[in-house]
């Protein structure tokens, strides 16, 4: 199995560095372009068939390191 | 009276930490590895230094706070063992959950190095009480991720209960309140993004560090 994990600040924290991505896209001339978000996905081979318990121990994974929940949300995908 | 440094892979301000209690307590500093799972008994003052831990992989921190002799420091910090981080130490100690809030990336997304003023809002801390004749000091910025983020609840009560203990007094990283440097409620333990260690000898162009070392050592 694998599980693909999405990880980005939560709403209404700053995102200096998707600002600053937002902005070098307009001046491209992507005038539509009013925000972007930057985040990081991370991909993780897992041994074993059980896609509910897959689940739930990768999202004990975000909890405990993948993710800093402070800042940060995550959303757990998991492919067989 | 016997104090630790401890040194991940890539810390690069662990010697200068080791130079600065070495100075202050006239006693050489155990030098303790990140995979030790237990400081000496003695040991009543820790630095955790900057540096780039783990090559800042996942977040600045995030892996060092994981390491087996953080492990050890999360339990004694319980017991009131006293705690500084400066730079990378401070977003170890916040990813470990021994501070609260998070350090991000630079508002103005470049990397910073230069001297930064800074306002000591609550001299009353067992890492600035010697600082009873001066409001400010000047010490050294060099970081790319310092932003001090933390959510309201979190900051009103940090502010409200003296937890804020340095502030910028020009914000070079965008940080919440201008907050530059933190301690817990307990008081033990404390985290600032500017180098107090780097500012201990002449030479460095100044020494206000010298008192916070102070501070914290005749407090214990």
């Amino acid at each position: 199995m694998k599980a693909i994990i999405h990880i980005g600040l939560k709403p209404g924290v700053l995102d200096p560095q998707g600002r600053a991505i937002s902005r070098s896209l307009n001046d491209l001339g992507f005038d539509e372009v009013v925000n972007a978000r930057q985040g990081k996905v991370i991909e993780i081979d897992i041994k074993g068939k059980d896609t509910d318990l897959a689940y739930k121990r990768v999202t004990d994974m975000c909890e405990k390191l993948l993710a800093n929940t402070v800042i940060e949300s995550y959303l757990v995908e998991i492919k067989k | 009276m016997r104090t630790a440094v401890i040194t991940f892979p890539a810390s690069n301000c662990d010697r200068d930490a080791a130079v600065a209690l070495h100075k202050v307590t006239g006693i050489k500093p155990v030098m303790v590895w990140h995979r030790d799972i237990e400081l000496p008994n003695d040991i009543e003052f820790v630095v955790i230094p900057g540096g780039f831990s783990y090559g800042d992989y996942l977040r600045c921190g995030a892996m060092a706070s994981r390491s087996p002799i953080v492990a050890d420091l999360v339990k004694k910090a319980k017991k009131g063992l006293a705690i500084a981080g400066f730079c990378n130490g401070f977003q170890v100690l916040t990813e470990a959950g021994l501070l609260p809030g998070a350090l991000m990336r630079n508002k103005g997304l470049k990397f910073v190095c230069r001297p930064e003023k800074l306002e000591i809002v609550n001299n009353t801390s067992r890492y600035t009480s010697k600082y009873n004749d001066q409001s400010e000091v000047v010490y050294p910025v060099a970081h790319h991720d310092g932003n001090y983020y933390a959510d309201k609840e979190t900051l009103n009560k940090i502010e409200g209960q003296g937890q804020v203990i340095f502030r910028y007094k020009d914000n070079p990283n965008g940080s919440v309140n201008d907050i530059a440097g933190i301690c817990n409620e307990r008081g033990n333990i404390f985290g600032m993004m500017p180098h107090p260690e780097r500012a201990i000898d002449p030479l460095h162009g100044g020494t206000d560090g010298i008192k916070l070392f102070k501070s914290i050592i005749e407090s214990i």
